[in-house]
């Protein structure tokens, strides 16, 4: 069984952002970028899928620019077999990103789509549903346990009130929520040997696809700054203050 | 303009998130129609009827819907959409997860999270765990979108709209195995005036206990950071922040929770955030009203006793 792992290239977790002064985006410059977190953590369960014996093949895929490269070689260093990138330098819509997913998927041909459930970018938590309509597969997205049995998926999602667990058939996708595993650390021989591992490059218009424009970004603001608050020396002024002033209890 | 609004609910009762989502439906002027998807969900729909603004209540009822499951959900949904300019839902699970799937049929963009509307076509949602705020307009025909309840006042039970029985059985390729859903006599996150939350400092499930005795006396509901729910303190829905549940109760209690950017995107839109942390640097203060350096194994016995 051949699994799919789309990607994506975002700013480190750890950094706060800030919204450049002419409010027309988020100012990325020189910010440490990363793998974003939860496809790392679709990485690492599909490279787990196939140390199980129950896939064969992991490919790795990436829409965006030359240096999203970077990212593709850390998930082949997790133990992804190979990567696509398909280079763009324009801001992609997650519609746009499920059609051309859906145009590698249709080259690939891989039974299992595996992928976060969001990018901590745009956090917008659409591309997986997405890429399931434009595929007519089924989705279970939000994963925290992932099991195959005879062509059969198992998944059990996180969702408000508690846990479902779904039974799906193949092909299929899945999104990673952020208790599905926790990635491993790639280790320097890892990291060496994903160097040599194969690394394509395409572009939108060899895949065919057509993008239309959706949306236009108006503006990007910095959100309404909380006024600054006060320490308090015990627990019995803190009662006092929420009582008396604040009048919240 | 008509809006199409997808009802959250458990098939027995309506959830809280529908009235707010109709709130921010009822900014655009226009009619609202509101879809009920589920089996033996006719309480639900009579819930719906009564909510200011609603037009009528679209009711499919049939076991098929019973596990509100994307993929025959979506094609439910997109059956219906023709005539409608916008379709929302409440970013929970559930509207998360079948949104993106009907925008996709329909062949435009989705916009997530919408905590303000400008106009028809004009929509505020935030990015990058709330530290910025992005304003799109949308260029599609049909606008669909989920909206971040917390951000919108509930409409009202004053109403009295006309229930129309959708005939449209679409089977699911999925099947429901379980569904284990975490009792609590407390109130729901999204709905609670006052919201207790422990981070990893609270070290077991039996010390949150402390935490459930400060809720209970405040009539409020038990919160928890990513670190507290990855060790097994407390169940995963209860997590608030950028992949939790977001909130703004009238009072959040955050206790031995450090305030990283992950957990402040959940939470710092409440009206009044206390921190209770024994490192005084802790992110957590900046963004307290008030707040306490002490020990929570000191200062939560000591809160309990005296409110
Ligand atoms: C992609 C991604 C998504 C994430 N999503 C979320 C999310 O949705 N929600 C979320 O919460 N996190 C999320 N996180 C995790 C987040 O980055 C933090 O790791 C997490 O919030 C830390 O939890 P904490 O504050 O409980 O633990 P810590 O950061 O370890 O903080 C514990 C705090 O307790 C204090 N303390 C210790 N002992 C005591 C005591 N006796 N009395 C008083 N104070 C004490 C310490 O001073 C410290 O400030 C996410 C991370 C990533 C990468």
């Amino acid at each position: 069984m051949k699994v799919m792992v789309p990607v994506k290239r975002v700013v480190d977790a750890n950094v706060k952002i800030r919204v450049n002064a002419e409010h027309t985006a988020v100012d990325t410059a020189n910010l440490k970028m990363a793998l974003n977190p939860f496809c790392e953590i679709a990485v690492e369960e599909a490279v787990r899928l196939k140390e199980a014996g129950k896939a064969d093949e992991v490919v790795v895929v990436s829409i965006g620019p030359k240096v999203a490269q970077e990212q593709l070689r850390t998930a082949m260093a997790l133990g992804a077999d190979r990567a696509i990138l398909v280079e763009t330098d324009e801001p992609m819509l997650p519609l746009s990103v499920a059609k051309i997913l859906l145009a590698v998927q249709a080259r690939e041909q891989a039974e299992l789509i595996l992928m976060g459930k969001q990018s901590i970018d745009g956090d917008n938590n659409q591309t997986g549903q997405m890429l399931a309509a434009l595929a007519d597969m089924p989705q279970a997205t939000f994963a925290s346990m992932v099991d195959i049995t005879d062509g059969q998926l198992t998944v059990s999602r996180e969702i408000d009130g508690g846990i479902q667990q779904l039974q799906l058939p193949l092909p299929a996708v899945v999104t990673a929520d952020l208790r599905l595993n926790e990635p491993r650390y790639a280790s320097l021989p890892n990291i060496m040997k994903a160097k040599r591992k194969p690394l394509d490059t395409l572009t939108v218009a060899e895949l065919g696809v057509t993008l239309k424009p959706h949306q236009q970004i108006l503006a990007v603001t910095p959100p309404a700054e909380r006024k600054a608050g006060v320490m308090v020396a015990s627990v019995e002024e803190l009662v006092d203050k929420l009582k008396n002033e604040a009048k919240v209890i | 303009m008509t809006v199409l609004v997808i009802a959250e609910h458990d098939n027995v009762s309506l959830k809280s998130e529908t009235a707010k989502v109709i709130a921010a439906a009822a900014s655009l002027a226009g009619d609202i129609d509101v879809l009920v998807a589920g089996s033996a969900c006719a309480a639900v729909a009579e819930s719906v009827a009564k909510l200011q603004g609603v037009s009528r209540v679209l009711v499919a009822d049939n076991p098929v819907y019973k596990a509100q499951l994307a993929d025959n959900l979506a094609k439910l949904v997109v059956g219906q959409a023709s005539g409608y300019s916008h379709i929302f839902a409440a970013a929970t699970s559930t509207g998360k997860d079948l949104l993106p799937r009907v925008a996709a049929l329909l062949d435009v963009a989705m916009i997530s999270e919408v905590v303000k509307i400008e106009d028809a076509d004009t929509f505020v949602h935030p990015i990058y765990a709330g530290n910025a705020l992005e304003k799109v307009k949308s260029l599609d025909a049909v606008k669909v979108a989920t909206v971040r309840a917390s951000a919108f006042d509930a409409v009202p039970a004053t109403a009295n709209a006309a229930i129309v029985a959708l005939d449209v059985v679409i089977n699911s390729v999925c099947s429901e195995l379980a569904h284990t859903t975490v009792a609590s006599e407390r109130p729901e996150l999204g709905n609670a005036r006052v919201i207790v939350s422990g981070g990893r400092a609270l070290g077991s499930a039996d010390n949150f206990a402390m935490l459930e005795t400060l809720a209970d006396k405040l009539g409020g509901a038990v919160g928890a950071s990513r670190a507290a729910v990855d060790a097994g303190y407390i169940s995963n829905d209860l997590q608030v922040g950028q992949t939790g549940k977001i909130v703004a109760p009238e009072l959040y209690i955050a206790v031995g929770i450090s305030g990283a950017i992950q957990h402040l995107a959940g939470m710092k839109d409440s009206k009044v955030i206390v921190a209770i942390n024994k490192d005084p640097q802790a992110p957590i203060f900046q963004v307290a009203d008030y707040g306490l350096e002490a020990d929570l194994f000191e200062a939560v016995p000591k809160l309990v006793e005296l409110i």
